[in-house]
């Protein structure tokens, strides 16, 4: 008995220690990267790992408005995030922010003109551009025969059971606002009431809302056609080339991914570190082409294959952009989109 | 042993710290408003509680306890059943028997749910074998029956151990003397068997009820982010919308609900053998 | 007739509750991506397993955290049924019954409440919040699997030994704990099963990286389906097979000598 009491102790001991081990080894040198899901070349984080002796410890969230609360609320302490422009422009209001000190990110001279000083910050104090892409349907051919250029496809009822809409509230809700001939930005509530009058009649007709599953179910032809972001639509169309998409006529969302530091980070130097690092040409590179995404860095471009590059996917012509709104913060107004949103689920 | 009465001191200390507190704590975000950086600012209002009654959130509780209510009464007519067949087994396959039954139960719950997206998925294994036989595939995940089947196949012994454990201890004499006195089978069964078995009845019922009612993983997996079930919506408020005070009021709500379930159902249940499997 | 129906039935239950199981782990040795169909016996999925860094370093959380939760729970719990059953009538009752709190209310709740305690204190979500809710959830079961032990024992044996001139500790040492030990062995497996198993509690109070099997299963199976996970749910199903089995072989040894069986 007394030997196995101090054998108790003993594994005690150890487990006392080794929680103050790895609760140390926490705090010296590793950096919180809280980034989307498959948002990332898994073997870039490695790289920046060996290269500057700093560990990456890396996690994922599924919507810009699961990432905003868990900031938010606090009890966590991330070093670099990759929200979507409108949470951005909210995070900036909110002073949840630290402001980049440009001269530790040399390689933002890459990004191409065109990404920066956008209006959700206009001076880029706070951001730099990481990937940016276009909202639209991805549909398969064999199945779908009709011209697809209109977001009512989603709403035709021949594809009954075969629709995947997105689990995000403010996107699904923009594509009813705009296939209503509504800002994707509006505030208005009749406007907001009709375009959930419209969603809740699509339900009976949605196989399922989804976030990254639509990948592998629109490869595997589990469904006909979806609503996707074009970098996963270049990722899905290499894997099945029934697949193709469309950025449909009425409009749709262009926007932008950034990286930035919360305010609470309290490694701002290692994390431009990263974000300078992601930046270079040849990291970024590898980022766009893992992950299908477009690259804002010009430098990444050159890199190209010529057939991404004339890519009408990744990289839409101008005139297929002119009825794409940027999505703006709502502020308090936000909460009647999740209202809706709830509304419509709770069907 | 008297003296041995301090060795729980740490323990209760714990217990006060981690799960007195929390609970306080919610209680008191149920009754108040602020912002979700909980900076202290908060106001005293039972304008999370008026809000629940609004028809959105009580269709909400309304869809969640008919699904819930509906797998538990599934699983009471595939449980009871398979209880009484174990239990007429003698002990040594009535061991093994039972063991079976606990065995996937003691599997990851998460690994679980996602074997049937395996199985019901659109060109999963069920789809698979239709196509071989050469009929049509089906449509058999993201709807209201794929959702109840995880259910049911997660709950499933819940009710099956509680019936089973009762209808072990039922004296055999009684029936018996009953058949003897000339009631046929189903008059035993509905005179004898179930009345006495009624507390495994309502112990299984209560614990494949609960945990139906407050699940956020079935609906999600199993029923393709359609559903907004309670659990999900407490899943909501605290994860996406930020609003922990509303998502706090909720879980109070679901408590009461389930505490005084409790309550009533532990005067069947003397032995309170519930709830020590989960 | 009837004999042949049961027989039937009970053979669909347990299909019912296998089927899903078996196909996990027939498809783990599926040489192939897709769940329809068949492509010939591979091995590739568990070494990408344990190839694939995420799951690793899940693994390697939930087994830390289901061992020192396993240790710690038991430690406190053991010794707070032996301090619980030593109260007069009224403590031990509401001791009791605030112990059963975490048992009987959904996890959800649990598991919002640990984070709103989290938040409050401000502790950081990650290992620590982790370790210390699997803890919370853990200790009433270990007081549970302990208590009935000490029901079963000779209140006068420890009471003689003190007569005799053993200090507390010292009967405690020698005549109580070796008497319960089956008892908080059943505890301390039950708490560390119940910790491997554990979604919900963790799912909410956990950050910075920090992820267990559940977790990540549960992120993967939304991302869709990944032989990977396939091949996971083998090696995790004869864990806690074996396990299962160590615990059965205990209770129900235990449970036949009392003459019951729960």
């Amino acid at each position: 008995m007394k030997r196995s009491i101090k054998y108790v102790l003993l594994i005690l001991l150890i487990a006392i220690i080794g929680t103050v081990f790895t609760g140390c080894k926490k705090d010296t040198d590793t950096l919180n990267v809280y980034n989307w899901g498959d948002y990332i070349a898994p073997e870039v984080i490695e790289e920046f790992e060996k290269e500057y002796g700093i560990k990456v410890n890396y996690s994922t969230f599924d919507t810009n408005e699961d990432m905003y609360v868990k900031v938010k609320s606090g009890g966590n302490s991330y070093d670099v995030l990759f929200p979507s422009d409108y949470i951005i422009e909210k995070m900036i209001k909110e002073d949840m922010l630290l402001k980049l000190d440009m001269n530790n990110i040399p390689n933002y001279k890459n990004i191409d003109e065109k990404f920066k000083n956008l209006d959700f910050d206009p001076d880029n104090e706070y951001s730099v551009p990481y990937m940016w892409g276009t909202l639209g349907i991805i549909y398969n051919k064999n199945a779908v025969t009709d011209k697809i250029d209109s977001w009512d496809a989603l709403w035709n009822e021949k594809y009954s059971g075969q629709i995947l809409m997105l689990n995000s509230q403010r996107d699904s809700i923009a594509i009813s606002l705009k296939r209503l001939g509504y800002s994707m930005n509006s505030t208005d509530k009749d406007e907001l009431e009709k375009a959930k009058e419209e969603l809740i009649k699509q339900k009976p007709l949605v196989y399922a809302y989804v976030g990254d599953e639509v990948k592998d179910l629109m490869i595997g032809e589990e469904a006909d056609i979806g609503v996707v972001w074009s970098g996963d639509a270049v990722y899905m169309m290499g894997e099945n080339e029934n697949l193709d998409y469309v950025v449909p006529k009425e409009g749709s969302n262009l926007w932008f991914d950034n990286m930035v530091i919360p305010s609470t980070s309290k490694h701002k130097k290692e994390a431009e570190l990263f974000i300078n690092f992601m930046c270079r040409p040849d990291i970024a590179l590898k980022n766009t082409e893992y992950i299908g995404y477009s690259t804002p860095n010009k430098e990444t471009f050159k890199l190209l294959s010529e057939e991404m590059k004339n890519n009408d996917v990744a990289y839409p012509k101008a005139e297929s952009l002119k009825n794409c709104e940027i999505f703006n913060d709502l502020g308090e107004f936000t909460k009647e989109y999740s209202r809706i949103w709830t509304e419509i689920l709770a069907q | 042993m008297k003296q041995l009465k301090w060795l729980s001191y740490p323990y209760i200390f714990w217990m006060i710290l981690f799960i007195i507190v929390p609970l306080i704590l919610v209680f008191i975000f149920s009754f108040t408003t602020g912002d979700i950086r909980l900076n202290g600012d908060f106001q005293f209002s039972i304008e999370n509680f008026q809000r629940f009654f609004d028809p959105l959130y009580l269709k909400v509780l309304g869809k969640s306890v008919n699904l819930a209510l509906k797998s538990t009464i599934i699983c009471l007519l595939l449980g009871y059943p398979m209880a009484m067949i174990i239990s007429r087994e003698n002990i040594k396959k009535r061991n093994v028997m039972i063991l079976l039954f606990v065995v996937p139960m003691w599997m990851n719950f998460l690994l679980r749910t996602y074997a049937w997206m395996t199985l019901l998925g659109k060109n999963g294994v069920l789809n698979f074998l239709i196509k071989k036989l050469g009929f049509t595939p089906l449509n058999f995940i993201y709807n209201d029956n794929a959702v109840l089947l995880g259910m049911v196949y997660n709950f499933l012994p819940f009710m099956v151990l509680p019936i089973y454990s009762v209808l072990i201890k039922m004296d055999r004499s009684l029936i018996e003397a009953a058949e003897d006195l000339g009631a046929n089978k189903v008059k035993v069964f509905l005179k004898i068997i179930f009345p006495l078995s009624l507390p495994g009845v309502v112990s299984g019922f209560t614990m494949v009820f609960m945990p139906a009612l407050s699940t956020f993983v079935i609906s999600r997996l199993l029923g393709g982010g359609q559903y907004m079930l309670i659990g999900n919506l407490i899943e909501q408020q605290f994860l996406w919308t930020g609003d922990w005070h509303f998502g706090s009021a909720i879980s109070i709500i679901m408590m009461a609900f389930i505490l005084i379930g409790m309550a009533i159902t532990s005067k069947f249940d003397k032995e309170k053998e519930g709830g020590g499997l989960w | 007739m009837s004999k042949f129906l049961k027989k039937i039935y009970t053979i669909l239950i347990f299909i019912f509750l296998y089927a899903p199981i078996v196909v996990l782990i027939v498809f783990s040795f599926n040489n192939s991506k897709s769940r329809g169909s068949w492509n010939g016996f591979t091995l590739k999925w568990y070494i990408e397993l344990f190839k694939n860094e995420e799951i690793m370093k899940a693994l390697y959380y939930t087994i830390i955290i289901a061992v020192l939760s396993a240790i710690i729970s038991t430690i406190i719990g053991t010794f707070a049924a032996i301090g619980i059953y030593n109260m007069n009538y009224l403590s031990k009752k509401v001791a009791l019954n605030i112990n059963y709190l975490p048992v009987l209310n959904p996890d959800i709740v649990t598991a919002v409440s640990l984070m709103t305690l989290y938040r409050f204190m401000n502790i950081q979500l990650g290992f620590l919040s982790m370790l210390l809710s699997h803890i919370t959830f853990c200790i009433p079961y270990v007081i549970l699997s302990v208590l009935p032990k000490l029901k079963q024992l000779n209140r006068h044996l420890a009471e003689a030994a003190m007569d005799l001139g053993a200090t507390p500790f010292y009967a405690l040492r020698k005549v109580i704990i070796p008497e319960i030990m089956p008892g908080i062995v059943t505890g301390a497996l039950m708490a560390f099963t119940l910790s491997i198993d554990d979604f919900v509690i963790s799912f909410f109070n956990t950050g910075s990286g920090v992820t267990n099997l559940s977790i990540t299963v549960y992120s993967m199976a939304r991302r869709g389906i990944k032989p990977e996970i396939n091949a996971l749910s083998s090696l995790m199903f004869l864990t806690v097979l074996v396990l299962l089995l160590i615990i059965n072989k205990r209770t129900t040894k235990d449970l036949e000598k009392r003459g019951d069986i729960a």
